[in-house]
């Protein structure tokens, strides 16, 4: 049953793999970018969806992560890979250490309005500050070098190299969430998400749980981010703003909550609905204002199936069983 | 900081203060009675302001134009908005979970934004303060105090006093105090709890709105400027505990001081002390300064 469930999952890992043989850049370019955001969605399902903590400000450790490796890489040129990633990650690990250890002490609509405000507090820190260029946002000239020692096992300008870096990290996010939900730690986790109180009652420490998978899931938005920087080569505040946060939020409910799957289904379906809405060939001059298309549909679909696009897919699959 | 600066700084606290008071009492109201948490109520500061700037050239051709004017127009139509959103849309999302109430009102937040880039565009606006209250005081040789500001913080008072006297005082209060703890019981008394929903969230709406009429004078009108305040007022509902009125002056206060004090002190880290002022608050009591139920 197990290797029946994953082929699904196989299939489309071939199928990314297989992908930039036959695409044009620009659709390389927008499945690297669907993958960094799965990477993204992934990381919040593990608090959403697996824990039952409803965190707004996820977007403030993406990017946080990003603003560090666009600032930790000279203007001369590249910064080595193995400094810069650890560097970035840690960064936006740390600033979840210090906004999960206060933040966690409340719960419910309190810890959604605290991430929040948390989070905007890093937007204005690099908007109104000149520390990361305020509002320009600022250029990474440079993807960092793979070299250890003289050796290069890979040249992320060259080819696709870089596609198949985010591919993965994709795969490699899945495969630690996936290991990590299964163990005795991700046991814990929905526990708490059931019910807390019996969870300490049972004598788990569930605030340390708690704060242990608030610091995990930051620290792969953070290699969201990472790579995102590295993507587009430019880092600006909007990346951390809370239209970002309430996207991946989005992405994950879209997709359907307490899958991981759903989590990569759902940053697939918004990025392309996103695609769509600006496409000015189907929407004309409304293309301009996609944002209402995309609010107006926020609104029926979350009406309409709070179960997300998973939920869907398993109730026509029991319909037809 | 002299005497005169001083005072200046005080009393722009107060102001500041008491403006984001009005909209946050509407959210707090809004979520403590029932029970949703709403993201778009930024937006209706927006819609406040640009109400201001925008309807005040029907005004003018209509009723003979003025600022009052202007502002007795966009208080009836925000009413109205509010109970025409109560009826159409939040009435649908007691029931459901905050995650999805926040990504509905979230969803809603877009649609208000494009709405107002389609009707009024995106351009920056100023909104004349009237003739009247255009003057200021002296205070020193060199400074003096507008008018207005006063205006705004007494415009504010008045409110306060208002919703203290209807909520203490009326039956309307009680109603809505006996609504905030148990919505069964009041309904199984033959209270028409639809009803008194509409009116609280078209009260919150309309406070919320008559905050971005009376600012925009002194803020100008610009997009964007909805989810600045929602997120200031995410900060001072959360301060000042979810549902409580009173913890919602307070904190409003508190957060006008330490900002406006903290744009002059200390001018680098204006922007995140507000935050650290909640973090303060967090470490020492996690459900806010006054805690309701």
């Amino acid at each position: 049953m197990a290797v029946l469930a994953a082929l699904p999952l196989l299939a489309v890992l071939l199928l990314l793999a297989a992908f930039p043989g036959f695409a044009g850049k620009f659709y390389v370019d927008l499945a690297a970018k669907i993958m960094i955001l799965a990477i993204f969605a992934l990381s919040l399902e593990l608090l959403v969806g697996q824990t039952g903590l409803v965190s707004f400000g996820h977007a403030a450790f993406f990017g946080i992560a990003a603003y560090v490796a666009a600032l930790l890489t000279p203007k001369s040129g590249a910064a080595s890979l193995w400094l810069l990633a650890p560097a970035a990650i840690g960064a936006a690990a740390a600033y979840a250490v210090a906004v999960g250890a206060l933040s966690l002490r409340t719960r419910g609509v309190y810890f959604i309005m605290i991430t929040l405000a948390f989070a905007q507090m890093a937007y204005y820190v690099f908007h109104d500050t000149p520390i990361g260029g305020g509002s320009d946002g600022i250029y990474l000239y440079f993807r960092p070098d793979a070299s250890i020692a003289g050796w290069r096992p890979f040249d992320l300008d060259q080819g696709h190299t870089f596609y198949y870096a985010v591919l993965a990290c994709l795969a490699g996010t899945f495969g630690v969430l996936a290991v990590m939900l299964r163990s005795r730690f991700g046991h814990a986790l929905a526990g708490i998400r059931v019910n807390e109180q019996r969870m300490r009652a049972a004598g788990f420490p569930t605030y340390a749980y708690k704060l242990g998978a608030f610091v995990v899931a930051a620290a792969f938005a953070g290699l969201a981010g990472f790579l995102h920087a590295l993507k587009d080569g430019y880092v600006n505040p909007e990346i951390l703003s809370w239209h970002q946060s309430g996207a991946v939020l989005l992405m994950v409910i879209l997709g359907g909550l307490g899958h991981l799957r759903g989590a990569l289904l759902g940053a697939i379906a918004f990025t392309l609905l996103q695609e769509l809405f600006q496409w000015q060939a189907v929407f004309g001059k409304f293309a301009k204002h996609w944002q209402l298309m995309l609010g107006l549909t926020i609104i029926v679909f979350v009406a309409t199936m709070p179960r997300g696009l998973f939920g869907l897919a398993e109730r026509l699959h029991r319909g037809r069983g | 900081m002299d005497l005169a600066t001083f005072l200046i700084q005080c009393l722009n606290a107060v102001q500041y203060g008491l403006l984001l008071f009005l909209v946050a009492s509407g959210l707090t109201l809004i979520f403590g009675i029932m029970g949703v948490i709403n993201l778009a109520h930024g937006s209706f500061y927006m819609i406040g302001a640009y109400m201001a700037y925008a309807l005040a050239p029907w005004v003018e051709s209509w009723l003979g134009g003025g600022f009052f004017a202007t502002l007795a127009v966009g208080i009836v139509l925000s009413v109205l908005l509010g109970y025409l959103l109560e009826w159409l849309f939040f009435s649908y999302l007691y029931e459901r979970e905050h995650l999805q109430q926040v990504l509905m009102t979230y969803g809603l937040i877009l649609v208000f934004e494009e709405v107002r880039s389609i009707l009024v565009g995106d351009d920056v606006h100023g909104v004349q303060p009237p003739a009247l209250l255009g003057g200021s005081i002296p205070l020193s040789e060199v400074m003096s105090y507008p008018v207005y500001r006063l205006f705004i913080s007494a415009v504010c008072i008045a409110v306060a006093v208002a919703m203290w006297f209807v909520i203490t005082r009326t039956r309307l209060g009680m109603r809505i105090r006996a609504g905030a703890s148990n919505r069964e019981m009041v309904r199984a008394l033959g209270i028409d709890i639809k009803l008194l929903y509409r009116i609280v969230f078209a009260v919150g709406v309309a406070l919320a709105a008559l905050a971005g009429m009376i600012a925009s004078p002194v803020s100008s009108v610009y997009p964007g400027m909805g989810s600045q305040v929602l997120i200031i007022c995410f900060v001072v509902v959360v301060i000042g505990g979810i549902g409580s009125i009173r913890g919602a002056l307070v904190a409003a206060l508190l957060v006008g001081v330490v900002d406006t004090f903290g744009k002059v002190l200390f001018p680098a880290a204006a922007g995140v002390l507000v935050y650290l002022l909640m973090a303060a608050v967090l470490l020492w009591k996690p459900e806010g300064l006054f805690k309701v139920g």
